[in-house]
């Protein structure tokens, strides 16, 4: 059986195929007591497209709100829920679950290894987040608040103290909002816990640190980071639960407990969370650029540095958050400078990338021209993020709708953006089908289009003066024109959104057979067939490079000979 | 010859325009119905706007670089319709290029760090001038209360400070307290925003260099009404504010021709959260009612103050303003008369 198309010996599959067929009822029961860490990784993947949509739904229903001044579509009751929400679902249902749906799936594969270390660890994680996202939508039937029945969290998504008081937010609604993000935590740091441990003790024969694809470098930072700021987080959450039900006063400032405490918690979380979603998308960025520039990632040694680096810098600038909550000059000259060094490790990769294309060959399919996209998007909310450090600029740009701008700059313009890139990228290894590369290409330019007219645009009422969180505001400020185009762009993004979410479908059932490795790419998982049996690998495959696939397809002039 | 000469006069005229349309807006000759950040008219703000174009060249100049390239290697390195099918030259990585691009991003940082750090210590550490008018602003939820100490003055949503010039600085200084949650004080063109938390008492300074009306609003989500919790500092002459000061200074009107309406403010719950000088109200939870009538809006700026619109706010505070605490005082239409028009005498 000596088979060419694939490469790495011992990867063949060598069961005979599957015969037996089996009902609804067992294919349920397989998904839901899985502890394989592909379907773990496809149910994070579902889960997150899931509230994708639901929180883009929230985001459509608050544009349509700002669309005019003085609007009346919605209640400011039902609007400061919508806002909540769509923040929490879109950093905690959506956000993190993709990217440890990425990092499940993908890192035992791309390491060599059978599964995660711990793949019972790995179920629980995923249904505890499943549970905790449930748990906080159920409150919008069940959670009695001042409104009547069923009132979703309405505190913003900070969820700064004292308006999470009982005092302030009577009701349960709070309640809903600090117990469910407890849970999903708890998955999170399961999962954060299980990577690090794979990657640490689960790598195949010659794949040491420094020849791990970037893509599990930055999963394995990623995931370190995880562990130190979630953390902070539950405690906090704790700690308002306390306040609320057991007589505490950390928080409580009608009782001597301090508002800016809350802060600080939740801003040392906050910020390296920021990290821990954009890191996976440089993760995604760097598997993708090198095989649709056909050339290897330039300077892999100065790109493991930057992204540890980086993980270190965000744990030192959460208060760049607060340079309006009155610190002390040397407090704000301090986070000010910390803020600024982040800029430095994260220029280095986007220079990277850069060489990384300079002298390819580049083929711009649907994976790569969102990677285009990331690298323009990005650089351009690196700048604005450069703006809102110069902490004098940030005290008027702070809580404005130019901070909404930037941070959807990051968080749609880099991460979602890669995360589509990395869905199409991977899909046919995942499904064993390609995506419609046509679909693609209307999703790209119309998501492109959207997301510019939207963000682009955004930031302009927060220079004249727009504050975010508010649910409608003056026909006189000047803001409604602006208001409205950044709106007609998010009814076009929301349509792309559809768009990708239909070719996932159709393709799943009608795409082009996609074979072992469509892509001509290097690493390990293209070595399995696709989709991959759950075993992975049938022997444990050896590798002496950073690119195992380049070394086999090209004997004459393999990698090792110079890393 | 005519037409061109024409032309030339046009594009005159649309230059000439431009510039009327940008230029008041880049430096500010007083308040504007947008309050946009880059029409600074107060020292704090000036100084931020002037910082904020130095970073914005830098940044832009970063982004023209770098987006240039991404250009340049984007078209050049596409993949040419007749391509071989061979790999292009692999190269791992150059000690020198990385040592270069990590180089030239800390000096930047270093300079922009520098200038940043003179502009905070500038603005936040400036000394206080002994002549200083120092205001208390208190947020509540959803309203704003201003008290000069030194003035024996309780005022509410409308701020008034007096103008400043170059030649005769007259900084207000605020003191910023919250009563419940978290809020922040906002108004672009004068300084930027610093919050007010309950528990923690943070400071900040304006010196408006031109009279008139700069407005603003709450920059801290602080509940349910947070979007109408909106600002106006009025900025008056030297003589403007004397008088201003003087006319808050006096107990209420006392007008008997309206005492139906005040026994009905005084033996309803009004009493209980507002206070009116001069009478047996003496309430903290709302805004101090002794010279209603002297504010142009109502509900922190959500409505206009007239009598209708009184009428109407006590009446249904939810029509202008869902969500605020005011309750509906559930009074039969004589007594609303009668309060509404006691209260507009409250000059």
């Amino acid at each position: 059986m000596a088979d060419q198309a694939l490469p790495i010996r011992g990867t063949l599959d060598l069961t005979p195929a599957q015969s037996k067929r089996d009902g609804m009822l067992e294919i349920l029961h397989d998904w839901i007591t899985t502890v394989d860490h592909k379907k773990l990784g496809i149910l994070y993947i579902l889960y997150a497209i899931l509230f994708l949509l639901v929180g883009g739904a929230e985001a459509l229903f608050i544009r349509i709100q700002l669309a005019f001044p003085n609007n009346h579509f919605m209640s400011p009751q039902v609007y400061n829920r919508f806002f909540t929400m769509h923040g929490t679902t879109m950093v905690f249902l959506m956000g993190m679950p993709a990217i440890f749906g990425f990092a499940n799936y993908l890192v035992p594969l791309m390491i060599g290894a059978r599964d995660m270390a711990f793949p019972r660890l790995n179920a629980f994680s995923f249904w505890m987040t499943a549970f905790g996202g449930l748990f906080i939508y159920y409150s919008f039937l069940g959670g009695s608040g001042l409104y009547g029945v069923g009132n979703a969290p309405d505190v913003g998504w900070f969820a700064y103290a004292p308006l999470t008081a009982r005092a302030f937010s009577p009701g349960n609604a709070t309640d809903y909002w600090a117990v469910g993000l407890i849970a999903s935590g708890f998955g999170t740091i399961g999962s954060g816990i299980n990577i690090v441990a794979t990657i640490f003790s689960m790598r195949c024969k010659g794949m040491t640190l420094m020849r791990m694809p970037l893509f599990v470098w930055l999963n394995l930072t990623v995931s370190a980071l995880v562990l130190i700021t979630i953390t902070p987080l539950t405690a906090a959450q704790i700690m308002l639960c306390i306040d609320r039900y057991l007589g505490g006063h950390f928080f409580d400032t009608q009782a001597g407990g301090s508002a800016v405490v809350w802060m600080h918690f939740f801003w040392i979380f906050g910020h390296p969370e920021v990290y821990v979603l954009v890191l996976p998308a440089f993760a995604i960025a760097n598997e993708i650029i090198p095989v649709f520039s056909r050339k290897a990632i330039f300077g892999y040694p100065a790109m493991v540095t930057a992204s540890v680096g980086i993980a270190f810098i965000s744990l030192s600038v959460w208060a760049h958050h607060m340079f309006t909550v009155g610190m002390t000059s040397a407090s704000n000259a301090f986070f000010t400078l910390s803020t600024m060094l982040v800029g430095i490790p994260t220029g280095i990769k986007i220079f990277n990338w850069l060489a990384t294309m300079w002298g390819g060959k580049i083929r711009f399919a649907t994976p790569m021209l969102f990677m285009t996209a990331f690298l323009f998007q990005f650089l351009i909310a690196g700048l604005t993020g450069i703006m809102l450090s110069v902490s004098p600029w940030d005290w008027q740009l702070h809580n404005s709708y130019f901070v909404v701008a930037h941070f959807h700059y990051v968080l749609v313009g880099a991460i979602l953006t890669a995360i589509f890139g990395g869905l199409y990228f991977w899909f046919p290894k995942v499904t064993g089908r390609m995506m419609d590369e046509r679909l693609g290409k209307i999703n790209f330019w119309l998501f492109l289009i959207g997301f510019h007219l939207t963000f682009d645009v955004m930031h302009i009422p927060g220079i004249l003066g727009m504050p975010r969180s508010i649910y409608t505001y003056e026909a006189n400020r000047g803001w409604g024109t602006l208001n409205l185009i950044v709106s007609i762009g998010a009814a076009i993004q929301g349509i792309a959104v559809l768009i990708f979410a239909y070719n996932m479908v159709i393709s799943l059932f009608k795409g082009e057979k996609a074979g072992n490795d469509p892509w001509d790419a290097w690493t390990l998982e293209w070595a399995c067939s696709s989709p991959p049996p759950s075993y992975n690998f049938a022997t444990e495959p050896v590798v002496i490079s950073r690119r195992p696939l380049w070394d086999l397809k090209h004997p004459e002039d393999p990698d090792w000979k110079y890393e | 010859m005519l037409l061109e000469r024409h032309r030339a006069k046009r594009v005159t005229a649309l230059l000439f325009a431009l510039a009327a349309f940008i230029l008041p807006r880049a430096y500010a000759s007083g308040p504007q119905a947008t309050p946009s950040i880059f029409a600074p008219d107060s020292t704090p703000a000036i100084g931020i706007y002037g910082l904020s174009l130095f970073v914005l060249q830098i940044t832009g100049a970063i982004f023209l670089v770098v987006a240039g390239l991404l250009t340049y290697v984007i078209i050049r390195y596409r993949v040419k319709n007749n391509d071989d099918g061979r790999e292009p030259a692999q190269i791992y990585g150059s000690t020198q290029v990385e040592l270069a691009w990590t180089v030239i991003p800390i000096l930047i940082v270093v300079v922009l760090f520098l200038t940043t750090a003179r502009m905070i210590f500038a603005i936040q550490d400036a000394p206080r001038p002994t002549t200083a008018l120092d205001v208390s602003v208190v947020g509540h939820q959803f309203w704003w209360e201003f008290r000069y100490p030194q003035q024996g003055i309780v005022a509410a949503n409308e701020l008034h400070v007096p103008v400043s010039s170059t030649g005769q600085p007259n900084p207000t200084y605020m003191k910023l307290l919250s009563a419940d949650v978290d809020h922040s004080f906002w108004v672009p063109q004068l300084a930027g925003k610093t919050d007010l938390i309950p528990n923690h008492v943070n400071e900040m300074w304006i010196d408006p260099l031109h009279t008139g009306l700069y407005v603003g609003q709450c920059a801290q989500f602080c509940g349910t009404e947070h979007a109408k919790m909106l600002l106006r500092v009025y900025v008056d002459s030297p003589d403007q504010f004397a008088a201003w000061v003087k006319n808050q200074q006096l107990p209420a009107v006392q007008d008997p021709a309206v005492a139906a309406g005040r026994h009905v403010f005084e033996t309803q719950a009004c009493m209980n959260c507002h206070t009116i000088r001069g009478t047996v109200g003496t309430g903290h939870f709302g805004p101090d009612l002794t010279h209603l009538m002297s504010r142009d809006t109502l509900a922190s700026g959500a409505a206009l103050n007239n009598p209708q619109n009184l009428r109407q706010w006590i009446k249904d505070p939810d029509s202008f303003k869902p969500g605020s605490l005011m309750p509906a005082m559930q009074l039969n239409d004589e007594q609303l008369d009668q309060l509404t028009a006691y209260l507009a005498t409250l000059k």
